[in-house]
């Protein structure tokens, strides 16, 4: 198991995955998302070789309306 | 194209620029869009809903794919910190997208621009390769800074975001307008279409809107009346007004050739 803050929250996961995993773990597989882990952005490329560890804090976004 | 607005070094038919929040709801949003004309339409990044039904539709795959130039913002934001990871965000997600407008806020109810946090944001941006349009106040010191900064459009305020009060200071909007040599758009404020028509004829290359659209009572019809509002003022600052003359009329008929009664 691993503890990180995802979108502001303490969050669970119940192994370790990668970012293209937790994407999958969220049924988020295929829609547009962008990821930043700890600061930085993680490119698509790279979302199923980039390891989540502990402690890591992840935002997660979308593009919603708005002006 | 004729008279195109450049920006960034590609051209847009249509100098009518929309928000794509407070809609109804998506079926909404791309109906209004379609009225208005607009080639370039704004979106927010947020965070997922994690609680949210995954199914549930996405702005992205409400519009016509390839249909409109996205401009990501960065509305919400308080620091240039927050607006630059947003950006960079932005980027990832709409797959190496460098156009994005910047707005930096300095105060939850006035929504009034922080100055100085936009202007770190925008060095930072210009610097990392993003075309930056930004949303600042009407100050014109701040507009030449942003402007010799990089941003490739300078977007004051007309009045308070989303408060449809109208152009309320166009002295110095024209002092803008008279030293930038990027294109100048109008952003926020705007209420109907007369204040856009009034943006345009001031010389303005084009106006952002977003809460003029979606908060009127027919949304649809005013994106319309906006689409005729922005060409109507573009037309008249082309052709050039008649010079003002104050104090005296002047007849638009002949004044010869007059009937006068016997005496």
């Amino acid at each position: 198991m691993i503890q990180i803050v995802l979108n502001g929250e303490a969050k669970t996961l119940p192994a370790a995955m990668t970012c293209a995993g937790l994407i999958a773990h969220l049924s988020l597989t295929g829609k547009r998302v962008a990821i930043e882990r700890n600061g930085d952005i993680v490119p698509k490329s790279r979302h199923d070789q980039e390891w989540l560890a502990d402690g890591d804090r992840l935002e997660l976004v979308v593009a919603v309306g708005g002006g | 194209m004729q008279d195109p607005l450049i920006i960034a070094g590609r051209e847009y038919g249509s100098r009518l620029l929309v928000g794509t929040g407070k809609y109804r709801d998506f079926a909404q949003t791309a109906e209004a869009l379609d009225a208005s004309g607009a080639e370039i339409v704004t979106v927010a990044i947020r965070r997922v809903n994690l609680g949210q039904n995954p199914d549930e539709p996405n702005l992205l795959d409400a519009l016509p794919k390839g249909r409109y130039t996205l401009l990501p913002n960065t509305a919400g934001c308080y620091t240039a910190d927050d607006a630059v990871r947003t950006l960079r965000l932005a980027r990832e997600l709409l797959d190496d997208h460098r156009l994005v407008k910047l707005e930096v806020l300095g105060d939850p109810t006035s929504l009034f621009p922080h100055v100085t946090e936009t202007l770190k944001a925008a060095e930072t941006l210009v610097k990392e390769g993003f075309d930056v349009m930004v949303y600042t106040s009407d100050d014109p010191i701040v507009a030449r800074q942003l402007e010799d900064i990089g941003c490739c459009a300078i977007m004051p305020l007309a009045s308070l975001i989303g408060s449809g009060m109208g152009i309320l200071n166009p002295w110095n909007l024209q002092l803008i307008l008279e030293q930038s040599k990027v294109p100048v758009l109008v952003d926020a404020g705007v209420g109907t279409a007369s204040d856009a028509a009034i943006a345009m004829e001031l010389g303005c290359q084009g106006v952002l809107m977003n809460t003029a659209i979606a908060g009127a009572q027919d949304p649809i019809r005013m994106a319309h009346a906006m689409r005729l509002g922005v060409q109507a003022g573009r037309e008249a600052y082309l052709a050039g007004r008649m010079p003002k003359k104050l104090y005296h009329g002047s007849p638009s008929s002949p004044s010869a050739g007059l009937i006068t009664s016997c005496k």
